[in-house]
């Protein structure tokens, strides 16, 4: 027996009775309505099936090696206590379907709904979805959701928000349709340049997009943006991917956004190069009928008894089809589920202590970083765990260097900024060790 | 804070003192339990100074505490979530004819291969070098993803199936613009899924619905007769979520493709299909699958999935950046595509979700994936021919691997899908999905996948038919139905109208 129907429980005598059943002879007889000539005659083209230990060892010999790593810039590696990849192996949450039915899905709903209060409460907001696909493709539904609100078809965004979440955001809008206005950062500060976003701030604007931390990891002073935003009828949206940062800064809700969406990938979900992550959407309660998205609502059962329903469905495709507010059906459900367990490990303290590490590990770094000759901190605004350096020499050739010593040293800014070819975004998290710092800091000095 | 000393919050436990549930027991929000000071977490040791965000920022920048966040131990956490989830149903706690959906099993070894350090600890801008084997992956999940739909490229990167729709539409629209065309519209049958619909809108095209014929099918003619100059592509859905196979497809295709159109095929139900037709054989250019279904990935209670879309050549340019590829022994990424239409996501796509997918197709082979479709579709006209003298079956011929009942025969006794489907609950069945596909009415879309013995269908059979006997005897008990749950019927008017999206201290 072929190893392959561990998977399929049928045995020969069941698949002929089913078969006389439905009065068929043969298994082939089943698929009469596909037109003959269509139908295969060979093999898929496919390696031969592998048991479960070959399985596993063919994988095992795919897996990368650890490296000491100081790269971020949109993923970062933070501690995942034990709890969460514990409880989220338990099989009730991971092989349910979305919780359409509700008196069999209170699990999934309860936690949905205490995942939508934890966005609220971090990002200062009213309203959260129960989760996009990434940071990116939040931001690009939240770009969407902007010209649906104002009716208007300008967007700007800062040049300092991470250039693949441009990218995408790209990707979404019809350019024939929408235009899309980069506002320059400050060459100093590596700030958003707000007297430039005051010149092009007009009455066809339907929203800005400004990043903190921003791609730089420098942390924007957004209250007065938002203030002009406002005065120009637009929407102010924020955006982060950075979600440990609001540990310690200020809630966007408190300083005038109107949208904050980001990246949740640090609370408790590993980097697995780069997918699945976690789209984080909160809004303000006015504007609840424009999100994109699924929701999870409070109510009552028959008996009185308070319980969770998917709610505000006539947003949705499966109700409002070709008028919805976004296509999206699937989001990132388990990630949500992993976050509202981290933020439960972590709570009111932890966070906050967390975010604490990541500055002062990064402060720490900096000052070490600032004693090497050859290397320079380039921005002058507040930073998180990121920072921009200068280095002198071929940042290609100073990173093989460090690579050399099993060190990722860094990200190369010039890819996406060209005047910025000597430029390297250093992370440090939590995770590094003043050790690993210092070691970084000794490599990177041999290698310039 | 000296109510803390006796209960946090006296009105849960005193409600809670009120039921002996067993171990349905209540439990209270997260935010309801813990008290101050209580911690469930540990940090990497202080190995520098610790700076004072006040040292740094502005205080105006800095925000004064997560003042609701929750405190509890370790201990709290693990059991508050532990009794979540003993509410919920997935597919290993049984039967999910959930149609459309594909609930089949999840093999276990997929699950940890995904979790292992060499996968999940890779950070997305590692140097290719040292990401040769993921790369590697992935490029090759790509081959089996051609090969299995009989097309000529793939990408990986959109996270779920309305994604793949839409990254599939934007090659569309963007191949057309190269031609120097601008189409308006798109057809899309009755029968397909609602993401059809609001992707093309999304991708910014006006949807022309074609309404399908009394065998359940497209019609040719209607096709013929739609399809001009305007149109850009014909989403169509196969086997549709009718659960019938699109007989006439290849012809459709001709007349779109000779009208210069395309044709978006959506892959939801490629389950029925695998090793038996490649869909790119009957003309289809472009089309997304859903891992989270047919290439058994657990669906996580709403995701995370993954939404692959594999194309013609003629598509093939437009693909997103980066495309994975292959030169010599090296793989690497590809960003030298200028025609592409750019990125869906920050990265490269739900990289846990393909590992668990290729683990599946790695498993299985090509004789295991042709068996998978064999049997599902066995199971499916199994199913419903059993059921079809209890219940009314409004396309009365084989289906593929899913078939469609409606509640015309218990109408009758003032008995509806929805009660149907919630006794069902009280008998330990996930019920199907109701009321879709929309052409039906009162539908009850059941598809029961491969994974499910026979002994396992003939229970549902037996339950569906006394469920029937139920109707006609002793309505009320599907109407107040379920009864032996956690939870009755919940009043989902009352949460539209007065909608509460978050727990506040207030209350």
């Amino acid at each position: 027996m072929n190893d392959f129907n561990r998977y399929i429980p049928h045995t020969e005598e069941d698949i002929q009775i089913m078969l006389e059943f439905v009065g068929a002879k043969k298994v082939e007889d089943l698929f009469e309505m596909i037109p003959k000539e269509y139908r295969l005659s060979k093999p898929l083209n496919l390696p031969e099936p592998l048991s479960e230990p070959d399985l596993l060892r063919h994988l095992q010999g795919l897996q990368s090696v650890a490296y000491s790593s100081f790269l971020g810039a949109g993923a970062y590696h933070h501690f995942i206590p034990s709890v969460v990849p514990a409880l989220i192996s338990r099989s009730e949450f991971y092989t349910a379907y979305t919780p359409y039915q509700p008196e069999i899905s209170q699990g999934t709903l309860q936690a949905i709904f205490e995942y939508q209060t934890l966005v609220c409460q971090l990002t200062g907001m009213e309203v959260s979805n129960a989760s996009m696909y990434d940071g990116a493709s939040s931001l690009a539904e939240a770009v969407l959701m902007a010209e649906r609100v104002t009716k208007r078809k300008k967007i700007l965004i800062s040049e300092a928000v991470h250039p693949e979440y441009r990218k995408v955001i790209q990707t979404y809008i019809d350019p024939d349709q929408e235009e899309i206005i980069l506002i320059p950062y400050k060459k100093v500060e590596g700030r958003t340049d707000e007297k430039r976003l005051s010149d092009l701030l007009d009455g066809e604007v339907s929203g800005v997009v400004i990043q903190s931390p921003n791609f730089f990891g420098v942390i924007e002073d957004l209250h007065p943006m938002a203030d002009k935003v406002h005065e120009a009828g637009g929407l102010m949206i924020v955006g982060f991917s950075e979600a440990v940062a609001y540990g310690i800064l200020k809630p966007p809700g408190e300083e005038g956004a109107d949208i904050v969406v980001g990246e949740g990938q640090s609370f408790g979900i590993p980097l697995s190069y780069g997918g699945p992550y976690l789209g984080i959407f909160a809004t303000r309660e006015k504007f609840v009928r424009n999100m994109p998205g699924r929701l999870v609502g409070e109510t009552v059962d028959l008996e009185g008894k308070r319980g969770f329903v998917l709610t505000l469905a006539t947003r949705e495709q499966h109700i409002r089809r070709e008028r919805a507010t976004s296509n999206i059906c699937t989001n990132e459900g388990l990630c949500a589920l992993m976050a509202t367990i981290f933020l439960s490990c972590l709570g009111k303290k932890g966070l906050r202590e967390m975010a604490l590490m990541n500055l002062s590990k990064a402060e720490y770094a900096k000052k070490i970083a600032s004693q090497i000759r050859g290397c320079k901190l380039v921005f002058s605004s507040p930073t998180f765990n990121e920072f921009v350096l200068r280095i002198q020499g071929d940042p290609e050739r100073v990173l093989e260097g460090l690579k050399g010593k099993k060190i990722l040293g860094g990200f190369t800014l010039g890819r996406f900024y060209p005047e910025m070819k000597n430029h390297l975004l250093i992370t440090v998290t939590e995770m590094k060790t003043k050790e690993e710092i210092d070691r970084w800091a000794e490599v990177l000095e041999k290698a310039l | 804070m000296e109510r803390h000393a006796i209960c946090v919050h006296e009105e849960v436990c005193r409600e809670m003192k009120k039921r002996d549930t067993g171990l349905l027991q209540d439990e209270p929000l997260i935010f309801e339990q813990g008290g101050e000071g209580r911690k469930g977490y540990s940090l990497p040791r202080w190995d520098v100074e610790e700076m004072k965000p006040e040292q740094f920022l502005p205080t105006a920048l800095l925000r004064e505490g997560l003042e609701d966040f929750p405190q509890l131990s370790e201990v709290d956490v693990v059991r508050h979530f532990t009794r979540l989830s003993q509410w919920n149903y997935g597919v290993d706690s049984g039967f999910y004819p959930l149609g459309s959906c594909t609930m089949k099993y999840n093999p276990k070894v997929n699950e940890e291969v995904a979790k292992m350090g060499g996968f999940s600890n890779i950070h997305p801008y590692t140097p290719e070098n040292l990401s040769q084997g993921i790369l590697k992956l992935m490029y090759e999940l790509q081959g089996f993803l051609a090969e299995i739909t009989g097309m000529d490229d793939v990408t990986v990167q959109p996270a779920a199936g309305a994604h793949g729709e839409l990254a599939g539409m934007m090659m569309v629209r963007a191949c057309l613009q190269s031609r120097g065309e601008k189409r308006k519209k798109v057809l899309v049958p009755d029968t397909a899924h609602g993401t059809n619909c609001s992707t093309s809108s999304v991708a910014s095209y006006q949807m022309v619905e074609i309404k399908s014929n009394e065998k359940g099918i497209v019609p040719l003619e209607k096709v013929a007769e739609l399809m001009d100059e305007e149109v850009a592509a014909i989403m169509v859905t196969n086997p549709n979520t009718l659960g019938l196979f699109e007989e006439h497809l290849s012809k459709i295709a001709e007349i779109v493709h000779r009208k210069g159109g395309f044709v978006y095929c959506d892959g939801a139900n490629l389950n029925a299909l695998m090793g038996i037709v490649k869909l790119g054989d009957l003309g289809v250019d472009v089309i997304h699958i859903n891992l989270h279904k047919t290439f058994s990935t657990p669906h996580g209670g709403g995701g995370p999935g993954a939404g692959p879309v594999a194309v013609k050549k003629e598509l093939a340019p437009f693909l997103p950046i980066p495309g994975i590829e292959k030169r010599g022994e090296i793989y690497r990424l590809n960003y030298d595509r200028p025609h592409s239409i750019g990125k869906m996501k920050a990265f490269y796509g739900n990289i846990g979700v393909l590992i668990k997918a290729y683990g599946y197709i790695l498993s299985m082979g090509s004789e295991g994936l042709k068996r998978v479709s064999e049997i599902a579709v066995l199971n499916a006209n199994y199913l419903m021919k059993r059921l079809k003298d209890h219940y009314y079956l409004p396309y009365d011929q084989s289906c593929m691997h899913e078939c469609v009942f409606t509640d015309r025969v218990q109408e009758r006794f003032h008995v509806s899908t929805l009660d149907i489907a919630k006794r069902l609950i009280d008998y330990g069945f996930h019920p199907p999905t109701i009321y879709f596909p929309l052409v039906v009415k009162g539908a009850l879309m059941m598809e029961p996948t491969e994974t499910e013995s026979k002994e396992n269908i003939d229970r549902f059979i037996e339950t569906m038919i006394e469920i029937a006997k139920e109707a006609e005897e002793n309505p009320d008990l599907l109407r107040e139905a379920p009864q032996k749950v956690k939870m009755r019927r919940l009043d989902e008017v009352l949460a539209a109208r007065r909608p509460r999206l978050r727990w506040t201290q207030e209350r």
